[in-house]
């Protein structure tokens, strides 16, 4: 068979007895059938016994083997090594998911985790007979519209791969807004409204998703958590729950701007969602990009051609009513 | 290269908050001779914002912008990230659902159009590249870029998510993108390598969640600063927006003086070509472009 020599970039760090991390190379031939969990064995098993990283099912299905290579999120079980190495060359750099909580070499503590999926009581909630008198079934239809949420392994791949978690420890980040999204579309579930409201807090839930898509790229079960995150969004509107505040109505506001101009009125659209008095505090910055013909005035706002069509669109095409804010 | 023609979906930042990408966008077309048709009938995308609110509305919308590329018989082309995102995923949804291409077009016959399907969506960076060539543009090469140290930031929106771009992006790999830093070669600048390039700049918070959006724009500023950048380019309006206008903010964020300049890829493309500066608009930045 066919083989090919590849360096592995392996990081290493025990807790207990390390200060600072460091990377060991091994050279491993690998062959065509070989997957990343293979060459974690092999450096453990031939290379150094010590080296230390969670496994299990061998399936992906238990979510245990997650760990990064150059970056990209993976499930070592499932990725096979040749597919990387076409990727990014035959040198990989094998990380944990995320280098600050490593413990043992790929074993992180994934408190973080746990504690924001718990947050959103990630369980279904319903008042259940003790002695029902039929089953409770749920349609096909019904459980199409979990969109697939319920696949999700809790590997953690996408929550270590999120850009605004990186910056912000509040946020619940998208393994969570996924598994709410999960029982907020499960029709037996009759938490929906307390769930929303968790989701909808500023600075912890769906409102500060800075829409990178990593979440959608990292998934190993395509799961798409911003798919989900979306789909909560909608429900706080449809359910009126989404508060009144600078994030909700920056999101209704692209649909005043373009009923009325068809393109974005940019500046309006900041004033709209922060409020007169919250536009204030943008003001220095109006000043110096007014200066630099940053700033469309009202009288020369471009509007789309056809605009009477634009406008006729919209009406017939919304399916949301006027959103007056819960709160 | 003869006879490239496309729609020109500009979005609404390029009509303006930065005008430099219009005039940019359309001086490097013309010199390259590459015909762009405007979309002036085109609406805003929603800016995967609509879509939270209203997500079929979003979806109407951005079927009617693609209508009129396949009324001109064009593909189109973006400049921008997010358009090119919303409107793909768009497309993406009425091309694999006919009940809601029907749904779709039920609301678009009331005007008079109707959603078919022939026009491709490709962001302009990825139609130069593909369609014009690296090797037919550095042949127009006037300046070379050999006195630039330049740091390419890809924008998540023509990244990410992969399955959904990569017939339009030439499959770039999200997580090791290259075609910009191909490009900048191709200019003969010097293209830098550092970490945040495939990186966020968190635009799309930056009302409501400020210190995560400058923290995220000044860890790529600080990136590219560090690995001796003497300029960022961007394909994306809105990063470039963010990262030209916000440095103040950002640097107060970041606790370091981010000072850089943040070019709009057509503008980087315009100052090899020889494009005279004014044309580029390069007065319209916040944070100061000096040429060497």
């Amino acid at each position: 068979m066919k083989t090919q020599t590849i360096t592995f970039n392996v990081f290493r760090f025990n807790a207990e007895t390390d200060y600072l991390p460091y990377y060991k190379n091994y050279e491993l031939e690998v062959g065509q059938d070989d997957l990343v969990l293979d060459i974690l064995n092999r450096i453990k098993w031939e290379q150094d016994g010590t080296f230390s990283y969670r496994r299990s099912c061998r399936h992906g299905i238990c979510g245990s083997c997650a760990i990064k290579v150059n970056d990209k999120p993976v499930l070592s079980c499932k990725v096979n090594v040749l597919e990387l190495v076409e990727q990014f060359g035959t040198e990989l750099t094998i990380d944990p998911q995320d280098k600050s909580r490593a413990i043992k070499d790929m074993v992180i503590d994934k408190k973080n985790f746990w504690e924001k999926y718990d947050a959103v009581k990630p369980y279904l909630i319903a008042d259940v007979e003790e002695h029902p008198d039929k089953e409770n079934i749920v349609s096909k239809d019904e459980a199409e519209q979990l969109l697939e949420a319920d696949y999700c392994i809790q590997c953690g791949s996408c929550v270590y791969a999120c850009s605004a978690l990186g910056v912000n420890e509040d946020y619940l980040g998208p393994a969570a807004f996924a598994k709410a999204y999960r029982f907020n579309a499960d029709v037996r579930d009759e938490a929906k409204i307390e769930r929303l409201e968790i989701v909808d807090e500023l600075g912890s839930g769906v409102w500060d998703c800075v829409k990178c898509n990593e979440c959608a790229e990292a998934c190993p079960k395509e799961v798409n958590p911003i798919e989900k995150i979306t789909k909560l969004h909608n429900q706080l509107f449809a359910e009126n729950v989404a508060a009144k505040n600078v994030a909700s109505k920056h999101a209704v506001g692209f649909k005043h701007s373009m009923e009325k101009h068809g393109l974005l009125d940019e500046g309006e659209l900041v004033r709209y969602s922060e409020g007169n008095l919250g536009v204030m505090k943008h003001i220095p910055e109006a000043i110096t990009m007014f200066r630099k013909g940053k700033i469309v005035l009202p009288w020369n706002m471009p509007k789309s051609k056809n605009l009477d069509e634009v406008k006729k669109l919209i009406k017939s095409s919304s399916t949301v009513e006027e959103y007056k804010g819960s709160k | 290269m003869s006879n490239l023609k496309y729609a020109l979906f500009t979005g609404c930042t390029a009509r303006e908050s930065t005008p430099e990408l219009m005039s940019s966008t359309l001086a490097v077309a013309k010199k390259l001779g590459i015909e762009l048709v405007l979309l002036d009938e085109a609406t805003c995308c929603g800016a995967s914002h609509l879509q939270d609110f209203d997500e079929f509305l979003s979806i109407v919308m951005n079927a009617r912008n693609i209508c009129y590329a396949e009324k001109h018989g064009l593909d189109m082309v973006t400049i921008c990230n997010t358009c090119q995102l919303n409107t793909a995923e768009a497309k993406e949804k009425l091309d694999n659902d006919p009940e809601l291409k029907a749904r779709v077009n039920e609301k678009l016959a009331e005007v008079g159009l109707e959603y078919k399907g022939t026009s491709a969506v490709r962001h302009f960076q990825y139609a130069l590249i593909e369609d014009y060539g690296l090797d037919a543009i550095a042949k127009k090469v006037e300046t070379p870029l050999s006195n630039y140290n330049v740091a390419p930031f890809y924008g998540c929106h023509n990244i990410r998510p992969s399955h959904l771009h990569k017939d339009a992006n030439m499959g770039e790999n999200p997580y090791n993108p290259t075609s910009l830093d191909r490009l900048i070669e191709a200019l003969e600048g010097k293209s830098i390598q550092y970490e945040d390039k495939n990186s966020c700049c968190g635009f799309h918070v930056e009302l409501q969640a400020p210190k995560t959006a400058n923290r995220l724009s000044g860890s790529a500023l600080l990136g590219a600063k560090d690995a001796d950048a003497d300029m960022m380019v961007t394909p994306c309006p809105l990063c470039q927006i963010r990262m030209d206008v916000q440095q103040h903010n950002i640097s107060k964020e970041v606790g370091r003086e981010t000072h850089l300049p943040v070019l709009h890829l057509p503008q980087l493309i315009g100052l090899a070509l020889g494009i005279d500066q004014k044309q580029l608009g390069l007065k319209h930045h916040v944070t100061e472009f000096k040429a060497k």
